[in-house]
């Protein structure tokens, strides 16, 4: 490798490591994995995926590497598609573990479009687990994060480093980046499988994406991904709508591939419900951060033991953030159910009611909690070499946080009518303009505000109306309409008929002496 | 939600446009497709926000491709598409150094005025800035579009003096505007008590509680399927 030099500086703990040096442990590792795999044992994949790689970084690469591919390749026949996902694990284990040099960026890079290369010419026939392949994408897209990050601060470049960056400009490239996971979607027809599948022509879904007459489930899968993974990546550039509509094929309102790996369940949402925080539609955001809470909340224990874990409370805790946001910005508690609501108290009941009064105070809040659960924006764009250099990895961020903290701000006086409205059922424009120390012209702007803000437009022009208090002004008069809390008998009535067809069948099973 | 192929077809090239938009968005060469598009947009009074913001996000991966005369008028457009959100989803790509050119700064004033329902200052600011919006055709009728929009969620009966200052017609014209929604929207003229007309704005869901729809009595069709294998 070149700059030898400079990488040992990086990453002192790797002294003493030996790339070339095999433990029979890891052998054995790469020999079971490549005849498991070759024999579409997909549970035993998933299981040696999932624990025994966990099992051996832990005991023999807690931070060091692990073996280089070419060290292991002859004990599996040198095949080059099993050496592409050998090395695309051992370069996320160096990013979970280690700090990448820039080569090492490059390099994954490079293994990456070679595996995606294979994927796309369609000359695999493997059977891999959903998890490894969502992991892939969500890898796929976090390097790129993390690259963009790394090259905008350039400050303290050497070198020897702007050099690399120069001479390879298109590694993690963003048109790059992007066209991988479009043409994943495109080349795997996952959206004309999905559409298909509505129309009961072929399954996926109910097979969880896996392929059991003999076919390979990895383009589709990645296909499918790819689909959040494009969510994700225009969400980390600003890009809200075009993110949304590249989930549209994915029908989030149900159970979905997506649902069947945690991770790419709350990623999934995540992302969705920021870019409809930030496309002020704040009902929709509500409803699928409450949703994803409770799911979380329920079933988190059975997770401890992940190496996703650790993802899964952070991701949590930002999402409840996001909810005290949005909650803010439009009080729907009613939407929320009561185990997320008292969760969100506890978190941040009193950052709430101070994010209520709208002063220099509550916007420091604002600014904090966006701050704190936002994507890691990047800027996409190559440095400019030529200039001082400067850092410009903060730019995207500040960008997406000034937008976000005007938005708040042109909301501020709705909180103050909110309050009057609740506690009248008619009241005049001049009384209800001197409470609020405003005349009466100022009144009439700040009633329309309320209305535009709480009432989201889509890209059909329909109206979606957000307001938990809403009114009507006749004349000068103002009437308040109280929007009820609604049973939804309907929902109840599902849930119970499932239920019950539940107890049916249990009572079926028993057998009685 | 779903809208491929939804977009207007302005002309022929257009359609060749949106299907770059549609099947060949991340690619740089289409840029210069992209800009000659704004500009068709501007003469031919149509909008794409798909077109729009796939040119932003172009010229966010090229910053040295960008040109501001095109970003001005992708903001013009976007302002006049209110009440939807598509002045911000521009902001939200656009690099913030350029954001405080002294065009973009009026623009976002502008914006500002209209989110917060400021139609007077609106109107004074956009007098001051006629070179920026009058290079863009209808955007005074777009504009008195959303304020209609806006009015008509929030009043029944509207003074017209408020009216008048919303949309900033008055007088005569206002006469001919007020009998041109009559003949065509349902709107209704009633003299109030001595204090001049009043405006009867058509009812809607959202000024009127009665034609509210309540939600809560009807199930949508795919929850309903989720029991189909237990009643069959």
């Amino acid at each position: 490798m070149a700059n030898q030099d400079y990488e040992d500086r990086q990453q002192p703990q790797e002294l003493g490591y030996d790339p070339n040096f095999v433990p029979d442990s890891v052998k054995s590792f790469v020999v079971h994995l490549y005849r498991h795999i070759r024999e579409k044992n997909v549970y035993e994949i998933h299981q040696m995926y999932e624990s025994s790689f966990q099992t051996l970084s832990e005991r023999l690469f807690k931070d060091t590497p692990w073996p280089s591919v070419d060290a292991v390749a002859h004990y599996v026949d040198n095949d080059h598609v099993f050496c592409l996902l050998y090395r695309e694990m051992w370069f996320r284990h160096l990013y979970a573990r280690l700090t990448p040099t820039l080569r090492q960026r490059i390099d994954s890079w490079d293994n990456y479009c070679s595996l995606f290369q294979v994927v796309l010419h369609g000359v695999v026939n493997m059977q891999l687990p959903n998890q490894w392949l969502w992991d892939m994408v969500d890898e796929f897209v976090y390097q790129f994060q993390s690259f963009c990050q790394y090259r905008a601060k350039m400050k303290n470049k050497t070198e020897q480093e702007i050099a690399l960056l120069r001479q390879f400009d298109q590694a993690w490239n963003v048109y790059g980046v992007l066209n991988f996971l479009q043409a994943l979607v495109e080349k795997s027809a996952i959206i004309q499988i999905l559409e298909q599948e509505k129309e009961g022509l072929v399954q996926f879904t109910a097979t969880d994406g896996y392929d059991y007459n003999g076919g390979s489930n990895v383009l589709k899968v990645l296909g499918y991904f790819s689909m959040v993974g494009l969510l994700r990546v225009h969400c980390l550039l600003g890009d809200y709508h075009t993110g949304i509509k590249c989930l549209l094929p994915i029908d989030i309102s149900q159970q979905g591939v997506y649902t069947s790996v945690i991770g790419s369940h709350i990623t999934t949402i995540y992302h969705y419900g920021f870019a409809n925080l930030m496309l002020r539609r704040y009902v929709e955001a509500i409803r699928e951060f409450n949703k994803i809470l409770l799911y979380i909340f329920k079933t988190k224990q059975y997770h401890q033991k992940s190496p996703q874990y650790e993802q899964i409370l952070k991701k949590n805790e930002q999402m409840y953030a996001l909810l005290a946001i949005c909650l803010s910005l439009c009080p729907q508690s009613r939407l929320v159910d009561e185990t997320v609501n008292s969760q969100l108290r506890e978190k941040y009941g009193e950052k709430m009611a101070r994010m209520q009064r709208y002063d220099d105070e509550a916007f420091a809040i604002y600014d904090e909690l966006f701050s704190y659960a936002c994507p890691k924006f990047i800027t996409p764009s190559a440095p400019s070499f030529e200039e001082p250099l400067v850092n410009y990895n903060q730019d995207a961020y500040r960008l997406q946080l000034k937008l976000f903290l005007y938005e708040a701000k042109q909301q501020q006086l709705l909180s103050g009518v909110r309050t009057f409205l609740k506690v009248y059922s008619t009241i005049s424009l001049a009384k209800l303009a001197s409470y609020m120390e405003v005349d009466e012209p100022t009144l009439r702007t700040i009633l329309m505000t309320y209305k535009h803000k709480t009432h989201a437009v889509d890209s059909d022009l329909k109206i979606t109306s957000n307001a938990d208090v809403d009114f009507y002004i006749d004349d000068d008069t103002i009437y308040v309409v109280e929007s009820k809390p609604a049973k939804r008998y309907g929902d109840y009535f599902l849930r119970q008929i499932v239920k019950l067809e539940g107890v049916i069948n249990e009572m079926d099973g028993i057998k009685l002496e | 939600m779903r809208e491929m192929g939804r977009e207007r077809e302005a002309t022929k090239v257009a359609y060749t446009v949106e299907q770059l938009v549609a099947f060949n968005r991340y690619n740089p060469d289409i840029l210069p497709d992209l800009e000659n598009y704004v500009n068709d947009q501007v003469s031919s009074q149509t909008y794409s926000l798909d077109a729009n913001l796939c040119l932003l996000r172009l010229y966010q991966f090229e910053p040295e491709k960008m040109s501001s005369q095109i970003v001005a008028r992708i903001l013009v457009k976007a302002l006049m598409a209110m009440p939807a959100p598509d002045f911000s989803l521009c902001l939200f790509l656009i690099p913030e150094r350029v954001q405080m050119e002294e065009q973009f700064k009026t623009l976002i004033v502008l914006s500002h005025y209209l989110e917060t329902g400021r139609f007077r200052q609106f109107w004074d600011e956009a007098a001051k800035s006629r070179h920026i919006v009058e290079a863009v055709p209808g955007f005074e009728q777009a504009i008195q579009g959303y304020a209609v929009h806006v009015l008509s969620l929030t009043y029944q009966n509207i003074p017209r003096t408020v009216l008048a200052e919303a949309i900033n017609i008055e007088g005569l014209s206002l006469d001919k505007f007020l009998e041109h929604q009559v003949a065509n929207s349902g709107w209704v003229i009633e003299k109030s008590q001595g204090r001049g007309q009043l405006i009867v704005l058509p009812r809607n869901e959202f000024n009127d509680p009665a034609l509210k729809k309540n939600a809560a009595d009807s199930v949508p069709l795919e929850h309903i399927t989720r029991i189909f294998p237990i009643l069959s």
